[in-house]
């Protein structure tokens, strides 16, 4: 059996569709088989993916010929997990909101779900830019309809806000991208196109990917949201219907995650370098301004939003480490992070339930009474969301500052803090829920079989990966080195140019009138245009600083 | 040579689409005048249809024509073919969206349908123009009908208002362009194109009498086009017109307006497009925040269009402002994809406009995501294209846009487009908030099942008195399949947009001279 990604890509679509006319109380149904398929197909996928052979199962068909777009669909070890996360939580949100939660217009809504997981979908395999962009602006579509529709109060001032927010960045994105495709084949000379290799191949010059990684650099901290760029959250996290929240704070946020690794480092190498400690500050003020919000605030959603900002701004900082440690464990904490927010806000749902449909923690309290394997789940949900030492998230924010650790000791001391911050409000959160006093109108009930269905398997997921946390980074190393060659080639250029300015300095560089970095045959040279040579054979993994793959805890 | 002196060597086959429309306009008058309700309510608007009918198949056999006509007057090629087109599909769109929409108490007879092929006639005759004096005899042309159109609803004070101001700044706009035509004829000796642009690049290219030619004709076209600071007329005429005139006005005209830019810009005063570029890239900026700065108040949904399509006129004005043959195929297809989304707006509007009292306000389309969903999609498709959403044929128009931009150094255009916008998101999502996030108001249902009123644009308090005969036949399903045709139609493109950006292409053939 081969693997046709275009058939993983629009299954949800096609059942979303399906569900549009079908019968009200059928249409959950119709959808859920959808996202069952489309899970079913992407553990294919993993099945037969081999991480050691680059880019896989490779759709690849010309789109619109005059604009250089092709539809070229592929995965390989930073999108391979991510695609199963989206899978399995839309599945499991899908059967949630199924089960939960009188909907009116039912079919709208699943539809609007199918529509997401699809946009979602696009969005990681797309191996072309443009696609790409154009998936990225999709997403927010059906979130608009979904938040709006069915969300709760101020429900459509919360929804304009989040997609005008989100799409101020995505549109510069979209310029961006224009430009990129647009300059790469004016200063190559060749043919307009936006598939992503060739671009990275053909690289753009140093001067202009300032501009464009600023303007990317927005489009994606938006929409995770990173800490200046965080405005929408609040109202979002509160208005959205809680399945819906679910998938965008577990999911959507990633794509912003994987967009920085996937397309900013190997496009816009030098910017990234040039603004690797601007981008390390904004990952340390997201994890310190997150933590302190989500220990400050009551609102059990708002928690948990906040400290997704806190836990974005890890993932952040591991990218922008800018080495393979920090990748690794970005690629890993992004899986981590989508594996236990949507339990955590199914958590929320059934806590909420039982407590008088409040979201405050202070109404809430004395859950666990009788309901000892729901505390039981919840705790479970909680100790890896702190990076307890035994979870996958141990693992990724150990490489996460490990990585940041060895491009930047000061960054590394400052952001560990926010592993303490977590532990904090995190079990801040649990005690208020299920221990302490008694709230007003709580009382509590053990969980039902049915909310079991979706909340266990998530859990399991989370377990399973906590044990073997490997299965997932052995995968991803390959690509993640890909990916990271192009900045290394630039972190080698600027060190070169320091040495250099450093030689003049002392008055060492005897040939003085001549500032051009063409040191005594040293390898990488760049140079202002296209850096050809060093990078042209990318799969080769450079054993720099490699953190020896033995991560377990 | 001296075809003139042996009497007219004419080439009928090319000339065929101009002909059919004016043949058409005459015999619709004729037929008109005939009595009978069924002549005025069928057989005329049937006729109009041929008309654009044959109009569009003349235009589909003579697709690759590329030939200068009546001594070099007229040019039939890529750009005329493809703007044809586009006016062609706006015309039978308005005939579909007028027959039944206006009392017959109001606008009686025959001429609507007259008076809207002349102008399409002149629009044609102005994209074909590649003389100054030709150019202006379309510009006029086209104008003066729509006057008459814009004041065809004889008892309402707001249509005639409509009427009366654009008769006043299009005349304003006529005299500052023909004042311009004098200048450049002065300073250049030829109203040729050709011998415009080959006077300008001997040594004319800073002569003040030229620039002052230039900047006087391109504020003529730029109130046409209603490019800011010109636009003011737009936001009243549109909402005093009738809708399917309004529809009319905003894409045939804006076609038109931008058609007749890119010849005699990018032809004949290419040379100095150092002079020209940079002003009209600024008044580009200016009209698109203008616009859409102008369309974030308004609660009339003709009002909004008005200030979005000021807006939009400012976004093709970049695809011009390049002068390359990438950013006349960006421009030419914008104006294609234009057609497509506003229509499907319109048709919607006027719909509601029938079936609620509440004329063209955003109310009208409160909660009508459950109770209309056939009129609610096609609006959101229409709302998300214009905004350039993704998956719409509006994405794809942006992004051609941009790439022309970006590809010849005007990046801070394509970036002010984006800008752009991100302003209309909050307008173009307002109203797709209101269709499914709000309930119908209860007023609205209420009146419109104590009767069929004569729901007119903008200002129905006002027709219910002066019109005091109920139109009965007011059903909205052509309207909704119109709707749904061209919501269809927006997305498909949106999806598969390569035929319609080889059609773009088309007419980006048309200029050899660009690179």
């Amino acid at each position: 059996m081969t693997i046709h990604l275009s058939l993983l890509l629009w299954l949800p679509l096609a059942f979303g569709l399906v569900a549009l006319v079908v019968p009200q109380r059928l249409s959950g149904k119709v959808t859920l088989l959808g996202a069952l398929l489309t899970l079913a197909y992407a553990v294919g996928a993993l099945s037969r993916f081999d991480g050691g052979a680059g880019l896989q199962f490779v759709t690849d068909e010309t789109w619109i010929s005059d604009l250089g777009i092709s539809y070229k669909l592929g995965v390989d070890g930073l999108n391979l997990f991510l695609v199963l996360l989206t899978a399995l939580l839309w599945a499991a949100c899908t059967l949630w909101a199924d089960l939960r939660g009188e909907w009116r217009e039912r079919r709208q809504l699943f539809f609007w779900l199918a529509l997401a997981e699809t946009a979602v979908l696009g969005a990681l395999l797309a191996q072309d830019l443009a696609v790409f962009v154009l998936f990225f602006d999709l997403m927010l579509v059906p979130f608009f309809f979904l938040t709006g529709i069915w969300g709760g109060a101020d429900r459509v001032a919360a929804t304009v806000k989040l997609v005008i927010y989100t799409l101020v960045g995505s549109l510069l994105m979209l310029v961006a991208a224009v430009a990129t495709g647009v300059l790469v084949s004016v200063q190559s000379g060749a043919p307009l196109t936006f598939e992503l290799t060739a671009l990275v191949d053909n690289g753009l010059a140093e001067g202009q990917q300032q501009w464009i990684f600023l303007c990317f650099a927005a489009a994606f901290l938006v929409k995770m949201p990173a800490f200046p760029l965080h405005g929408w959250m609040p109202d979002g996290y509160r208005a959205m219907p809680l399945p819906v929240l679910a998938l965008f704070s577990a999911v959507l946020s990633k794509v912003a995650a994987y967009g920085f690794l996937k397309i900013v480092l190997p496009l816009f190498p030098d910017a990234s370098v040039a603004f690797q400690e601007l981008m390390l500050l904004v990952g340390l003020a997201s994890i310190l301004y997150g933590s302190v919000m989500a220990f400050t605030t009551t609102n059990i959603r708002l928690i948990l939003g906040y400290s997704s900002v806190a836990q974005l701004g890890f993932i952040v900082m591991g990218v922008f480490a800018l080495n393979e440690a920090g990748a690794q464990g970005a690629i890993l904490q992004s899986v981590n992070h989508g594996l236990v927010v949507a339990p955590a806000f199914f958590a929320v749902a059934l806590l909420s339930a039982r407590s008088g449909g409040s979201e405050d923690l202070r109404e809430m309290g004395g859950l666990a009474f009788r309901a000892p394997v729901l505390a039981a789940l919840f705790l479970i949900v909680a100790l890896a969301t702190l990076a307890m030492p035994g979870s996958a998230n141990f693992v990724g924010e150990f490489y996460i500052l490990l990585g940041v650790f060895q491009s930047s000791e000061v960054f590394a001391f400052v952001a560990a803090a926010g592993v303490v911050l977590a532990a904090v409000y995190m079990l801040r959160a649990f005690i208020g829920s299920m221990h302490d006093r008694v709230g007003p109108r709580a009382s509590s009930q053990e969980i039902t079989v049915l909310d079991g269905v979706v909340l266990v398997p998530l859990v399991a997921v989370i377990l399973a990966l906590a044990l073997y946390p490997q299965f997932a980074l052995s995968r991803g190393e390959e690509a993640i080195n890909a990916s990271l060659v192009p900045t290394r080639v630039a972190q080698e250029r600027v060190a070169q140019e320091r040495e250099l300015e450093r030689l003049e300095e002392e008055g060492l560089a005897e040939g003085g009138g001549a500032p051009v970095p063409l040191p005594q045959g040293a390898p990488p040279q760049g140079g202002g245009a296209p850096p050809v040579p060093p990078q042209a054979p990318p799969p080769v993994p450079r054993g720099a600083p490699a953190p020896s793959p033995g991560g377990t805890p | 040579m001296n075809g003139a002196a042996q009497g007219a060597s004419v080439d009928w086959a090319a000339l065929s689409p101009l002909l059919a429309l004016a043949g058409g306009a005459l015999v619709v008058l004729m037929v008109g005048l005939f009595p009978g309700r069924g002549v005025r309510d069928r057989v005329v608007p049937g006729l109009a249809l041929l008309t654009l009918a044959v109009t569009a198949g003349l235009l589909v056999w003579q697709y690759d024509t590329s030939t200068d006509l009546l001594e070099g007057a007229l040019r039939v090629d890529g750009l005329t073919v493809t703007l044809s087109f586009v006016f062609v599909v706006a015309g039978m769109a308005t005939v579909v969206m007028t027959w039944r929409h206006l009392d017959p108490v109001e606008s009686p007879g025959p001429e609507l349908y007259t008076l809207l092929l002349s102008s399409i006639g002149g629009m044609v005759v102005l994209v074909a123009a590649q003389d100054l004096v030709t150019l202006f005899l379309g510009f006029e042309l086209l104008s003066i009908p729509l006057y008459v159109l814009c004041a065809i609803q004889l008892r309402r004070r707001g249509s005639l208002e409509s009427g009366l101001k654009y008769l006043v700044v299009g005349s304003v706009g006529s005299a500052t362009l023909v004042y311009g035509f004098a200048l450049i004829y002065g300073a250049a000796g030829t109203t040729g194109f050709a011998g415009i642009a080959e006077a300008i690049s001997g040594d004319l290219s800073s002569d003040v009498l030229l620039l002052a030619g230039l900047a006087l004709a391109i504020v003529g076209f730029a109130f046409k086009a209603s490019v800011a600071p010109f636009h003011q007329w737009t936001p009243d005429v549109y909402e005093g017109a009738p809708t399917p005139i309004t529809a009319f006005m905003a894409t045939a005209t804006k076609a038109a307006a931008l058609g007749v830019l890119l010849r005699f810009l990018d032809v004949a005063l290419l040379p100095a497009a150092e002079a020209w570029a940079p002003a009209v890239a600024v008044l580009a900026a200016v009209t698109i925040v203008v616009g859409n700065v102008g369309a974030l108040g308004q609660s009339s949904l003709k009002r909004l269009l008005a200030w979005s399509g000021v807006a939009q006129a400012g976004y093709l004005l970049a695809g011009v402002v390049v002068g390359t043959s990438l950013g006349v195929q960006a421009t030419v297809f914008y104006l294609a994809v234009y057609l497509l989304m506003n229509m499907a707006a319109f048709a919607v509007i006027a719909a509601r406009e029938r079936e609620t009292n509440l004329g063209d306000s955003v109310d009208a389309l409160a909660g009508l995501g459950t109770s209309r969903p056939w009129l609610a999609w096609p609006m959101t498709i229409a709302m998300l294209a214009l905004a350039g959403f993704p998956l719409t044929a509006g994405f794809i128009g942006k992004f051609k846009l941009i790439e022309a931009s970006v590809a010849s150094g005007y990046t801070w255009v394509g970036l002010m487009i984006v800008i752009g916008s991100m302003i209309s998101l909050a307008y173009y999502l307002k109203v797709i908030a209101a269709m499914w996030m709000r309930e119908a108001p209860a007023g609205a249902a209420a009146v419109a099942a104590t009767g069929p009123r004569p729901a007119l644009a903008g200002a129905s308090t006002e027709a219910q008195i002066t019109a005091p005969t109920r139109h009965t036949r007011r059903g909205t399903g052509e309207l909704t399949v119109m709707a749904v045709l061209f919501g269809a139609a927006t997305l498909v493109v949106g999806i598969v947009p390569q035929p319609l950006l080889d059609f773009a292409a088309k007419a980006g053939e048309a200029f050899p001279g660009l690179f």
